[in-house]
């Protein structure tokens, strides 16, 4: 089993990374400039080693299903049960026609399902790379795109559910549709900046997934996932949950243009708004905490 | 060339008490008005203060000291992984650090997943990997075993696997910590004779070990740490005899004799 002596074999590969020939300075910086800079290097780096985050993600999700006989394809399956199952359940319980409630359904369904779980991992997404982090260095925000990531290939999963329902009721989006490429990609960026804002609470004090849980938990009921706005709209209720819900605007803006519905100027503006601060949030937050998470891991 | 600066470097732990770590605590804190107070009495480790060396290419330092005298904490911090609340640290070459066994691969994925990670890691190409792959399989003997989960390898493969890793891919500067003298005695030849092709490169070799005679045969420089302060920086010999009773002195001084 022994094999001949490979000691030579190791210079013929050289280290590839770091080869700008620039020494590397680490040093405490105690000014918000200095922060902000190494804050944004280490995303730069992340975004260098794109390849490694895209391997990492792929292999994340072969492992969960590692064995099984589907594979990743219980994510879609799953997935279509669950909205066949509410679907058929709820349109009876909400008096709705069952072919414009289930395409909303589906549609409500898969995003908040990407919410719910970028939320979850988000929080542990540096406890998680314990191993990682102490081992060597690497760029924090790494770990918070390979979470990031990893729910997006999810989600690419779930929307065979959603074409599927599209084409069983013949739901035809409107011209609008357009407007989905700026939102997805609004998308991206809202669930990398909660990852890294949520990753650095939830590794500083323990308690903050489980209260994050809960949080998300009760969103879910009261933004308008499982029921539509407009059955409440004579009740007054609504207008609180719908003009003041962060999530409202961020799911309306892939919603509306999908379902056959206008441009949502209101929530688009509201969903640039809410993202304008959790960017600004997460991004002081990251660039304060990013060199004491090593510490706190 | 290599080198590697370590300018007045301080290292503080904070002590989170189990308590004191939640939330619930630090909301009480500062709704009474005592997070001000809280902060300033935080109780912290120093595990390193103000250290200060550095390294050229063709240094072979050895790090020793008691138990818990801040040599891992230096190690980490020179790899980069533990950032400074004070002072600086300047890394000009590749490092890799050998800090434990598990090498931060991930235990569900297979050997040859880890070893791809760590090829993307380093920035190399299919072709790369692929040769690294045969590398490392070979150096570490792991060939029929390189399928199966690292969670399934026994600790003396993780160790030989984890080794074959960090110096396939050619460091300029590696830095290692006292377990890699877990693996077997055919194991040990091959890892020696590997650093040494390596040391000779002009590369600089930092490690980290309560074994004297290894520190002996493998190092050119010492630095004795206690309790976070460098004690005392020279010559092997020289450090080791203060650092050591007489009796063990002159018995590392025969084992590493032996050895050559």
């Amino acid at each position: 089993m022994i094999a001949p002596d490979q000691g030579q074999a190791a210079v013929e590969i050289s280290h590839a990374a770091n080869t700008s020939g620039r020494p590397v300075t680490i040093m405490a910086s105690r000014s918000w400039r200095g922060r902000l800079a190494l804050a944004g290097a280490d995303l730069a780096e992340t975004l260098r080693l794109w390849p490694l985050v895209w391997t990492l993600s792929l292999l994340d999700i072969r492992l969960r299903y590692r064995g099984s006989l589907l594979g990743p394809f219980w994510l879609t399956l799953s997935t279509a049960v669950m909205i066949g199952a509410i679907g058929f359940l709820y349109s009876r319980l909400f008096h709705q026609n069952i072919s414009a409630y289930l395409p909303f359904l589906s549609i409500s369904l898969v995003l908040w399902n990407f919410i719910s779980t970028v939320t979850s991992d988000g929080c542990i997404c540096f406890t998680q790379s314990e191993g990682m982090i102490r081992a060597m260095r690497m760029p924090l925000s790494l770990h918070a795109a390979r979470a990031v990531l990893r729910n997006i290939l999810v989600l690419a999963h779930n929307i065979v559910v959603i074409a599927v329902v599209f084409a069983v009721f013949h739901t035809v989006p409107s011209l609008a549709s357009f407007s989905l490429l700026p939102a997805a990609a609004l998308w991206v960026v809202d669930a990398m900046a909660l990852t890294l804002l949520l990753g650095a609470f939830g590794t500083r004090f323990r308690d903050i997934p489980p209260i994050v849980a809960s949080v998300v938990q009760i969103a879910f009921y009261i933004t308008p996932i499982m029921w539509n706005p407009a059955m409440l709209t004579h009740r007054g209720l609504s207008d609180v949950l719908v003009t003041w819900n962060p999530f409202y605007a961020l799911l309306e803006i892939m919603r509306a243009p999908l379902l056959g519905g206008p441009l949502n100027h209101a929530a688009w503006t509201a969903a640039l708004g809410y993202s304008a601060a959790l960017v600004l949030l997460a991004g002081a937050v990251f660039a304060r905490t990013r060199a004491r998470i090593a510490y706190w891991v | 060339m290599a080198q590697l600066r370590i300018e007045n470097v301080s290292v503080r732990f904070p002590l989170y008490h189990g308590e004191s770590r939640s939330l619930k605590k630090t909301v009480f804190a500062a709704a009474s008005g005592r997070l001000g107070e809280d902060r300033k009495h935080r109780l912290v480790v120093e595990a390193l203060r103000d250290v200060s060396f550095s390294l050229r290419s063709g240094e072979r330092l050895g790090f020793i000291g008691a138990n818990g005298a801040g040599k891992t904490t230096l190690l980490r911090s020179m790899a980069g992984i533990y950032e400074p609340v004070r002072g600086r640290i300047v890394i000009d070459g590749a490092v890799t650090a050998l800090l434990d066994a598990n090498q931060g691969m991930n235990l569900e994925m297979t050997g040859r997943e880890n070893i791809r990670l760590r090829g993307l890691f380093n920035g190399l190409n299919e072709a790369q990997i692929k040769q690294l792959q045969l590398d490392v399989a070979a150096f570490a003997g792991l060939a029929q075993f390189l399928e199966l989960p690292v969670r399934t390898y026994s600790s003396g493969m993780i160790v030989r696997l984890g080794f074959a890793l960090a110096t396939a891919i050619k460091p300029q500067i590696l830095l290692m910590d006292e377990w890699i003298l877990a693996g077997d005695a055919a194991f040990m030849a091959k890892a020696r004779h590997r650093l040494e092709t390596m040391v000779r490169g002009a590369e600089i070799l930092v490690l980290s070990s309560h074994n004297a005679d290894v520190i002996l045969r493998w190092c050119n420089r010492v630095i004795w740490m206690d309790s976070g302060q460098i004690k005392a920086d020279g010559h092997p010999e020289e450090v080791l005899a203060a650092y050591l009773p007489p009796e063990q002195f002159a018995h590392a001084m025969a084992a590493a004799e032996d050895a050559v």
